[in-house]
């Protein structure tokens, strides 16, 4: 009966590590095809159990007041909160950098974030779909070859405290990806793109932390 | 580092990846709009009627007034999308400077060209468009659409057609996954669409786009069935402000979406809602006064 929906991987299938994709709303389907493709065991996490033997976590793209609003709401928020706080590995993209930006600048009233990432990041930063773009980002860390880069109503960090590491840089200086610890947050969405060294990397995380 | 660029296919398609899952909600007050930001919706279509009742005062329905779309703008942090009459690459083009997320190219306005589509390309912000069949949906994909919604029949709550449209989809397309190439020439005659777009369908099983459906959902369990077979999200017109209990009703119909196939919650979120909104049975609209078959 869902033939339409983009081909949902086989869930802990194989023997690579568990990682869950929070799948409340928005791409996460574009996440679990990369991370399968990776080797990964992949789990769509709704509900609090979900949570039970993952090695990570990803935030997907999406509308981040929606995911927030619906993790408090089926009792998830609390319980992720505390293995992000535990060290449980974590990538973010757009709205999933934006869930775990200890602040948050031009949120909806009332919506709350994860919290992990020593940053402040404002949601919708460059305006209306019509400001939504493409580009190429040189990002040593992955290599030499740029990451090319899709910014869609993104976010941007506004500013990053000592704990926070600048991964990649926008050429006026705006940031746009950050590390910190287990934590790893784009405000771009490398899943739609067949860029994977992201997912690499966060799986190179999830495997050393386990 | 290269230059930035906007308004392509991958940025625009993109922005309907990210509205999945998720419930994109008619409203035609900046207090309609936050209710439905507060009740969890991912996006909302600006209008000034709702379809239900575009259909009961009848005239010509149009592109909303500026002003109400700049103030729904300025109420809202989610994407803001409008509608043009289909044809009417002028309202198309007036939606764009106002700098609206999505354009919908929409039946449920009256149209502008019974001829032409509007050529989509041209133009930075994304469109969605409507469409009963498959042959339909490639023809605005070819003609630059980046979201595609089936239409069902608005303003009706009455959730049969859009039940039609999204079986007929998934049907065609399932066909054309088990033909050879030779048959799919054929296929992409028969549908009216180009053999590149078939052919990739054939391949992949999916839509090159996000395809919601729309047109009569009305009740969390509506949602949870259109998600069951095979949507991507859903869109809700008349049926959450038309209803007793617009707020609550929208909240329910959220959570339906993200849990559609878990039945115990579906009944939860169900309960308690007061009246949905009354609806007419698709049955006993007279063909002139059904919206889905406009556009061809």
């Amino acid at each position: 009966m869902t033939s339409l929906h983009a081909g949902a991987p086989g869930q802990d299938a194989g023997d690579g590590p568990v990682v869950g994709i929070l799948a409340l709303q928005g791409d996460f389907r574009e996440h679990a095809r990369v991370l399968d493709g990776l080797g990964a065991r992949v789990r769509l996490v709704r509900r609090p159990e979900d949570l039970d033997g993952i090695g990570g976590i990803v935030l997907p793209g999406g509308e981040s007041s929606v995911m927030d609003k619906l993790a408090r709401t089926f009792g998830l928020f609390e319980p992720l909160r505390e293995r992000l706080r535990a060290g449980l590995p974590a990538y973010g993209t757009c709205a999933g950098l934006i869930l775990l930006a200890d602040e948050i600048e031009d949120g909806i009233a009332g919506q709350q974030t994860f919290g992990g990432l020593d940053v402040v990041v404002r949601r919708n930063a460059f305006g209306a779909q019509n400001q939504s773009f493409e580009t190429d980002l040189d990002i040593p860390e992955l290599g030499e070859t740029p990451v090319h880069a899709v910014f869609i109503r993104g976010p941007v960090v506004e500013s990053v405290g000592p704990d926070a590491r600048v991964l990649a840089a926008l050429d006026d200086g705006r940031v746009v990806a950050v590390e910190q610890g287990n934590l790893l947050g784009t405000a771009f969405h490398p899943e739609i793109t067949g860029e994977h060294r992201f997912h690499e990397y966060f799986l190179d995380t999830v495997r050393a932390a386990a | 580092m290269s230059t930035a660029e906007t308004g392509s296919n991958r940025v625009k398609r993109g922005l309907a990846e990210m509205l999945k899952g998720g419930v994109i909600m008619d409203v035609v007050t900046p207090e309609q709009a936050r209710i439905a930001e507060d009740a969890g919706a991912v996006a909302v279509m600006a209008l000034e009627r709702v379809p239900a009742d575009i259909r009961s005062q009848g005239g010509v329905a149009r592109m909303s007034d500026p002003d109400l779309i700049d103030a729904i703008k300025a109420e809202v942090s989610i994407p803001v999308m409008a509608k043009a009459r289909i044809g009417h690459f002028v309202e198309a083009q007036v939606l764009e400077a106002l700098d609206v997320d999505y354009i919908d190219e929409s039946e449920v306005l009256s149209p502008a060209d019974y001829v032409n589509h509007i050529d989509k390309w041209k133009f930075t912000t994304p469109f969605v468009c409507g469409a009963t069949n498959l042959g339909e949906a490639l023809r605005r994909i070819n003609e630059g659409a980046a979201m595609i919604r089936s239409k069902g029949e608005a303003g009706t709550g009455d959730v049969s057609e859009a039940t039609k449209h999204i079986r007929k989809i998934s049907s065609e397309i399932n066909v054309l996954r088990s033909m050879t190439k030779d048959e799919l020439y054929v296929a992409a005659k028969e549908l009216q669409a180009p053999y590149e777009l078939v052919a990739e369908i054939a391949e992949t099983g999916k839509l090159p786009v996000v395809l919601f459906v729309a047109g009569g959902v009305a009740t969390p369990a509506d949602a949870a069935m259109m998600m069951q077979l095979g949507a991507d999200g859903v869109f809700v017109g008349s049926g959450i402000f038309k209803s007793g209990n617009p707020a609550d009703r929208a909240a329910a119909i959220v959570k339906a979406t993200t849990f559609y196939d878990d039945a115990k919650i579906v009944a939860d979120v169900s309960r308690g809602l007061g009246e949905a909104m009354v609806g007419i049975n698709v049955a006993d609209l007279a063909a002139p006064h059904r919206l889905a078959e406009r556009g061809w």
